[in-house]
């Protein structure tokens, strides 16, 4: 992966001036390459990775993995039934799953009422869905590569040879 | 009661910047860029088998010369890496960290009076070590040739009474590091001489321009090396204790007679983890040290662009630059900027009395403080100059 990418996976606020001292490259190259990725679509946008458990507000939100499985028919391809699904804006994530269902669906809700709501009547009710198993998320540890956790404390003593 | 301490311990010189290391110490919201060792924790993998070796109850002694598989599995590491053989049962021994095997091949050589050359500046223990160990450090100063060691200036500092020297690539404090061509000139002039080569590798794995060439890999020099290497900087693992020192089996067999009476063995938790890191640690080291790599260039750069000119080094994760424009000594300036600006740093004078124009700079710290810290330190400049 392009070094550019590794930086600004890690923080997306990096300057294209500090990427270029980084990597010793003109800012106007790194500008343009940024530009190109955008572009392409390799880089979709830019977030913040949020704690939600410490947003204390009324619309904290309810998580719940499904597994949906599908009939699959002619003509019509998985894509095609992903894309009825993922459309959907209660829908944050939609994966095409090997093993023993086809897709798993990630869906945010205000409550469990809304979530369940969302599966008996929209989701089940989609002509070539056979069935669908949820999964009520708990606790979230870990997500994207991190760690959801209070800034960890510095351990290192302050000067060392 | 006043000659309770020996007369060898009360000759050892305290650090003469002790005092400004408790003055860090005691001191909040400081960014440190003083501090000798990765910012990283050790990756997960190896500390999970650190881990589940005490699960499984592996918590007793190990073989004087550390566990076997260990032993193997760095033997082989240093045929893949660079084609050297060393034979587990009578080349290998696992110590606690380079620092012990350093001492240990310190007390393994030397005979009273013994000259042993350190090319300076150079890491603190080499002179107090080969002192306890009844040596005399001669140290050689590169600061005139960029802080390389020339061949002409080795040759002229051995005499009959040189046993040693202390090589240590990449180098802490500046960073230096050597072509294959510039070893081999050394290598050349060490055997001709008959001086042994004290090859402290443990920043190998941080060498950012080129392959790291190690110093018994050279053609004819392995008879004459002791190579040591440790977990600590490469895997993250300073707080493990773990390292080894590869050489001859009469010096080895030597260090193992001293280690087996005063150490025994490392911890085997440490070993375990140790064994892991060279079978798992390839990948999380090299995307640690292409973080080290970017952050080196933003540094280097940052300084430079501030006034502070400083060459460029090619390894481990510290910046020797100048400071000598400022007008003030290395300790001096390293206490007005950490009273001033709440940034430390290490003076150069750690590192040998001569270098009083220069301080050390760890980059083993994140961008966001390495930025700020240079953000101050440019403040703090303009004041000085
Ligand atoms: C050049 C050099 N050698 C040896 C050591 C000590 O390493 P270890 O942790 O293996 O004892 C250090 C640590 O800072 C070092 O910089």
């Amino acid at each position: 992966m392009d070094e550019i990418l590794e930086v600004l996976e890690k923080d997306a606020r990096t300057s294209a001036e500090d990427i270029a001292k980084m990597l010793k490259k003109k800012p106007k190259d790194i500008k343009e390459k940024i530009k190109k990725y955008e572009k392409e679509g390799v880089i979709l946008r830019y977030k913040a990775v949020l704690n939600k458990d410490l947003v204390h507000d009324e619309d904290s939100r309810l998580r719940a993995l499904i597994e949906v499985n599908i009939v699959p028919q002619k003509d019509v391809g998985f894509d095609k039934i992903a894309e009825r699904i993922y459309s959907f804006p209660e829908v944050s994530s939609c994966y095409l799953i090997s093993g023993s269902y086809d897709l798993l669906v990630v869906v945010e809700g205000k409550n469990i009422h809304t979530v369940s709501s969302f599966v008996a009547e929209k989701l089940s009710c989609l002509e070539n869905v056979r069935g669908t198993t949820t999964h009520f998320l708990l606790k979230k540890y870990k997500e994207d590569g991190v760690i959801l956790k209070h800034k960890e404390e510095n351990k290192r003593i302050a000067i060392s040879y | 009661m006043k000659n309770i301490i020996s007369n060898k311990v009360k000759q050892m010189q305290p650090s003469g910047i002790r005092a400004f290391f408790d003055l860090v110490l005691g001191m909040k919201d400081v960014i440190s860029l003083g501090v000798g060792e990765p910012d990283f924790t050790t990756p997960w993998p190896i500390r999970e088998a650190g881990i589940s070796s005490l699960e499984e109850g592996f918590t007793s002694y190990t073989s004087n010369k550390g566990l076997y598989k260990l032993r193997l599995s760095v033997s082989r590491y240093l045929r893949n890496r660079y084609g050297v053989e060393y034979c587990p049962d009578e080349e290998i021994l696992i110590t606690v960290g380079v620092s012990e095997a350093m001492d240990l091949a310190l007390r393994t050589i030397i005979n009273p009076n013994d000259k042993i050359l350190i090319p300076s500046p150079s890491y603190v223990s080499y002179g107090p070590l080969t002192e306890l160990a009844g040596g005399i450090p001669v140290y050689i100063d590169t600061q005139k040739n960029r802080f390389k060691l020339t061949p002409e200036q080795l040759e002229r500092h051995i005499d009959d009474k040189t046993k040693g020297i202390i090589f240590n690539y990449p180098c802490n404090p500046t960073g230096i590091s050597y072509s294959r061509k510039e070893l081999s000139q050394i290598s050349k002039v060490l055997s001709k001489n008959n001086v042994i080569c004290l090859s402290d590798e443990i920043y190998a794995d941080l060498t950012y321009d080129f392959e790291h060439v190690s110093f018994p890999s050279l053609p004819g020099a392995k008879d004459n090396v002791v190579y040591f290497n440790g977990f600590s900087k490469s895997y993250a693992m300073t707080g493990w204790r773990v390292g080894y020192a590869c050489g001859p089996k009469e010096i080895i067999a030597g260090m193992t007679k001293i280690h087996q009476y005063t150490i025994m063995c490392v911890s085997i938790t440490s070993q375990m983890a140790a064994c892991e890191a060279l079978h798992v640690g390839k990948d999380s080291v090299e995307k640690m040290k292409r973080e080290y790599a970017r952050r080196r260039e933003f540094v280097i750069d940052g300084l430079n662009s501030i006034g502070l000119s400083c060459h460029n080094p090619q390894g481990a994760f510290y910046a020797f630059p100048s400071i000598k424009k400022t007008g003030l000594n290395s300790l001096d300036f390293a206490q007005k900027l950490l009273k001033e600006e709440k940034v430390a740093v290490v003076p150069g004078t750690a590192f040998g009395g001569e270098f009083k124009d220069y301080i050390r700079i760890s980059y083993a710290s994140s961008f966001d403080n390495l930025k700020e810290a240079l953000r101050r330190m440019s403040v703090f400049l303009k004041k000085q100059l």
